[in-house]
């Protein structure tokens, strides 16, 4: 194997090992938050945010690494992203954890990871089709919030994380 | 704020922040030892997957393919990054005896019953649909949900509230009615 496929396979396990503990690769948790009855994806997800933000802003402030924004797309976020919670509503998995859920003893995932396969190879074939059509719609590019509001991060970070501090607050009081 | 869970699980607030660790030294490994900064994700590896299988029965087709040869079908670092997110919940499941055998999860057999044809149907059909969004979106929970709103990038807010949003109303509909 290369340097590259070593650091994305232990990258990999320690990203299995924390959604394993952090119990969000289950359907019923990925379902008990859409049915906004159980928040541990969100918790998991946006403590993971708040911590991540700061680094990662860091880092790139000092030239370290770059930025990979993904295109501001309206049309393909838009539709697309309709398109993933629908199917993700179903099948109850969503890419990353589906795999996990296998790991993890949730063998029914290998049907929802066959059809993300079968889905991917439709997307190939049906690319052409959205390259003239919902692809080039309206395209801002890839752009950060910060930038496009015209402040600094730094500015926007603290906030995000008082507004996500109090909904941690709210979802305990609720007990979801 | 509890440490840990009912079942043995670490507090989803720790297991989180850890990731966020996980996700600033990986930005910064990937960037030193590969020259390109990469960001967790999964979808894509979907498309390499397909490819890869495709190719075996219509390797022509693959190649003529416009987004597989834009993709670059082949094992990448997001590629063993995936299969690593099984080998790493497999292990944690065995650390806490949490690993358990399931074909029908509980939600889903309250609502369509114990049938295992039914519950694959359902994830095969929801899997087809929501990687065709993924894809056309260009990311899902993991790109977009995790790595790209660190990042702030307009992108990831609207797709995740794409994402939830439609989700939430997709998940009323298909489990909020009482089981017959």
């Amino acid at each position: 194997m290369t340097t590259e496929q070593w650091l994305g396979l232990v990258t990999g396990v320690l990203f299995g090992f924390l959604l394993q503990k952090g119990r969000v690769l289950r359907f019923d948790k990925q379902i008990g938050a859409m049915l906004l009855k159980d928040m541990t994806i969100f918790k998991f997800m946006l403590s993971s945010i708040l911590v991540g933000m700061v680094g990662i802003t860091l880092l790139r402030d000092a030239g370290i690494v770059t930025s990979g924004h993904k295109s501001m797309n309206l049309g393909a976020v838009l539709l697309g992203g309709g398109l993933f919670g629908a199917g993700w509503a179903v099948m109850g998995f969503c890419p990353g954890t589906s795999i996990g859920a296998v790991g993890e003893g949730r063998w029914h995932a290998v049907f929802a990871i066959a059809g993300m396969v079968a889905g991917a190879a439709l997307y190939a074939e049906l690319y052409p089709f959205f390259k003239t059509t919902v692809l080039v719609w309206k395209d801002y590019g890839k752009i950060g919030l910060p930038e496009t509001l015209g402040i600094s991060p730094w500015v926007v970070i603290p906030v995000f994380w008082a507004v996500t501090i109090l909904v941690f607050y709210w979802f305990e009081k609720k007990g979801v | 704020m509890k440490g840990k869970t009912g079942d043995g699980g670490w507090s989803p607030y720790l297991a989180g922040a850890l990731l966020g660790l996980l996700a600033i030294a990986s930005a910064y490994a990937t960037t030193q030892w590969l020259g390109k900064t990469s960001y967790l994700g999964a979808s894509t590896t979907f498309v390499r997957a397909a490819g890869l299988l495709e190719r075996t029965v219509a390797p022509d087709r693959v190649a003529a393919n416009e987004y597989f040869t834009r993709e670059k079908v082949r094992v990448d670092w997001q590629f063993m990054l995936v299969l690593g997110i099984f080998l790493g919940a497999l292990a944690a499941s065995a650390t806490d005896k949490s690993f358990k055998l399931e074909s029908v999860p509980p939600t889903w057999e309250k609502r369509f019953g114990p049938s295992v044809g039914k519950r694959a149907a359902g994830a095969f059909l929801g899997g087809i649909v929501a990687m065709v969004g993924a894809r056309m979106a260009d990311g899902c929970p993991s790109g977009h949900g995790l790595s790209g709103m660190m990042q702030f990038s307009v992108s990831a807010f609207v797709a995740l509230a794409m994402f939830f949003g439609v989700g939430v109303l997709v998940a009323a509909l298909v489990y909020g009615r009482r089981s017959p």
